[in-house]
């Protein structure tokens, strides 16, 4: 193999929104690695500007498909922080419910069509129905009702429509939410089979040692909201994480990327993160299953995020379900409140890990300025890092498995380029 | 029979009306069966080459590089359906027509020059010749599943044109406009959600896009007679179907005080 080389694969796939992967090489040094996400900016930020508060959930839910309900609960919730509202314990109790439908649908989207295909030269998740069409159909029916209990509570699975500041338009009615109990049961069941499988892959060992950073909560599994907690640093609060947390504008990318304010350090969000400090919150057939299957902590090996996010699908089914069970429809559907000039911000877990709002609201209710962080391109840098760490050990093989396996790993992080706003084809360089 | 070449593009979007293909959780393996996915990033990293007897385009034309892109592909392919509210409106980011770019750009990019955008987006018919437009944001996946069987069967693909107002009586879901005089667009926005807002106690913001023979000004009208000032009626109209002509024209006029 020459010492100067220079690859170019031209789209990363399986992957939420596109991108490109560049990568220098020079000999057996790596120069350089940059993700490079082309998605073209689409300028959330400004065109919130003057418009309503009211209108924040429908307009933020557009940045992205697979997680909208990430972007209007941090909405939502940034808005009501900045106003003093206190939403109800039956709504918050519903928001749950919602953000883990979300969990549910965008999860076994990633590890039964996206990720699953990896560890079978598959790809699709099309063929693995091929190999194994018991698995995949079981997927996609877990998915299935996923989706469904954001069509009953949201009104619509992609871009729900009953998110609103102070609550939800609509309460359902408990009828509408028990119909569901019988498929979620059947889903809780066979998630955990779901989980058991993936769980016997073959994992590639890639160990690299990072901070991991999650929401966590006394008393519950994080979702919603929480501390900033770290496996290095104290946890904070979410009003100081603009204070420990900055984005910079690098030239090969529309995204903003994130890193340590003090130590220009990279930081790893998601499900091995939330697992990793919050596996103490995990629901009961959740923890026997983390016990049964999930490698010891620290959990370092990045391939092994399926099972993280298998065992957050398995649960969020079990949360929902004790939702459902314990539902009495609260006294109103939302809290009313008043328009101020205020400031607020909120931090809430997408299913590919931690995103942050901030908004500032004019005394007549309109938008001021907005912020918002999602969760890839606070990965961003991270997952550069790690290909750097994974790169060398694939140099003796030939540019198109390199650039294969850069591809397994960059989707170990299920990153959602759309979400960005602001990811990939690869593009590898050996000079 | 030779099975029909899958397309599917994604140019400025959120992902969500391609995603509502991999939401076809019962149909998805068997669609599968009677059509050939050739190229769609999001779900196969199987790449070939076209031509394509079919091309979804998702998402609107905000680069240079996109504009000789989607050339590129109408190009390539015999039938070109554009997918949801960006790729046939230009989508929410089409806001940026009605502003100063540069700023737009400074407000979120630390480094402007590093940005290379277009000051408008707009939807895939603006620039190319397109054979069918599936409306929503998103799209619904039933409707997604009707223009695939028609294309499948060499037929023209039905969805209705009227609006919002038939579904919503279908569904049985009492008037907010005449029982709580709130400013729903659903008189005027194409049917195909399935008239979900109203049933959840709020107004129609306009997904689908303006629909047949919509009459925008008497709708601006009587909401304006009622508790509904211009700027919110503005507002209304300026969401993900924005650039839609219809829409257009009539933010446009209540902006520029012409009522």
């Amino acid at each position: 193999m020459s010492d100067n080389r220079k690859i170019t694969v031209n789209a990363l796939t399986r992957v939420e929104g596109e991108g490109a992967l560049h990568v220098r090489v020079s000999g057996d040094q790596i120069e350089s690695v940059k993700l490079t996400i082309y998605e073209p900016p689409r300028f959330f930020e400004s065109f919130l500007r003057g418009r309503a508060i009211e209108e924040v959930p429908d307009i933020t839910a557009r940045i992205c498909g697979i997680c909208p309900v990430a972007y209007q609960m941090t909405s939502v919730h940034a808005i009501e922080n900045a106003l003093d509202v206190e939403i109800s314990s039956g709504v918050r109790a519903l928001r749950r419910l919602l953000y883990c439908a979300e969990w549910i649908e965008s999860h076994v989207l990633h590890i039964v069509m996206l990720n699953a295909p990896d560890f079978f030269d598959c790809h699709s998740g099309i063929e693995l129905a091929e190999k194994f069409p018991d698995r995949v159909n079981d997927g996609l029916r877990i998915k299935k009702i996923g989706n469904r209990v954001l069509e009953v509570l949201g009104g619509r699975a992609i871009h729900p429509v009953n998110v609103r500041v102070g609550g939800f338009y609509r309460l359902p009615s408990r009828d509408e939410l028990t119909e569901l109990l019988s498929d979620l049961r059947w889903a809780l069941d066979a998630a955990i089979d779901l989980a058991r499988w993936v769980a016997t892959f073959d994992f590639p060992e890639l160990n690299i040692h990072c901070e991991l950073v999650a929401l966590q909560n006394d008393d519950e599994y994080p979702m919603n909201e929480g501390a900033i907690a770290s496996t290095i640093h104290s946890p904070i609060s979410v009003e100081e994480y603009e204070q420990h947390f900055g984005e910079q504008h690098a030239p090969h990318s529309t995204a903003l990327q994130s890193k340590r304010r003090d130590s220009a350090a990279p930081y790893f969000l998601g499900p091995l993160a939330r697992l990793e400090l919050n596996q103490e919150q995990l629901f009961p057939a959740a923890r026997k299953l983390a016990e049964e299957i999930c490698p010891p902590i620290p959990l370092r090996n990045r391939f092994h995020s399926i099972i993280a996010r298998s065992i957050e699908v398995v649960h969020a089914l079990e949360e929902a379900i004790g939702i459902i069970e314990a539902y009495q429809p609260p006294p109103e559907p939302f809290r009313p409140y008043q328009h101020r000039e205020s400031e607020g911000c909120a931090a809430t877990e997408a299913p590919r890990g931690m995103i942050y709002h901030h908004y500032r609201i004019n005394d007549d209710g309109t938008v001021a300025s907005s912020k918002i962080v999602p969760p890839t391109s606070q990965n961003q840098l991270q997952i550069e890092s790690d290909l750097r760490d994974y790169l060398p050990r694939l140099l003796d093989q030939p540019d198109d498995i390199v650039a294969a396996e850069c591809e397994k790993l960059i989707r170990n992080y299920d990153p959602c380029i759309s979400c960005s706003t602001h990811f990939l084809t690869l593009e590898m360089e050996r000079t | 029979m030779n099975k029909k070449r899958l397309g599917v593009f994604k140019f400025a979007s959120c992902d969500g009306c391609q995603l509502s293909l991999l939401s076809c959780e019962d149909e998805l393996i068997e669609l599968a069966g009677m059509i050939e996915i050739v190229h769609f990033l999001e779900a196969s990293s199987r790449v070939d080459p076209g031509p394509f007897d079919v091309a979804l385009i998702e998402g609107s034309i905000t680069t240079e590089k996109d504009a000789q892109r989607i050339r590129e592909i109408r190009h390539q392919s015999k039938t070109l359906v554009t997918i949801g509210a960006c790729a046939t409106a230009g989508g929410i980011q089409a806001l940026r027509n009605w502003a100063d770019h540069e700023e737009f750009i400074a407000s979120v990019y630390a480094h402007p020059e590093y940005i290379e955008t277009l000051s408008t987006s707009t939807p895939i018919a603006d620039h190319v010749a397109v054979d069918f437009e599936l409306r929503g944001c998103p799209i619904d996946r039933h409707q997604l599943l009707e223009v695939l069987a028609a294309l499948i069967a060499d037929r023209s693909p039905r969805t209705p044109r009227h609006s919002v107002c038939i579904e919503c009586k279908r569904r049985g879901t009492v008037c907010l406009v005449v029982t709580q005089g709130l400013p729903c667009l659903g008189p005027v926005t194409q049917a195909g959600c399935g008239a979900i807002c109203p049933a959840y106690d709020r107004p129609c913001y306009g997904c689908f896009g303006p629909a047949a023979q919509a009459n925008c000004p008497a709708l601006s009208t009587h909401h304006l007679a009622g508790a509904t000032t211009e700027t919110q009626m503005v507002h209304a109209l300026r969401n993900m179907n924005a650039a839609a002509n219809v829409f257009q024209i009539e933010s446009d006029r209540l902006e520029s005080g012409s009522t």
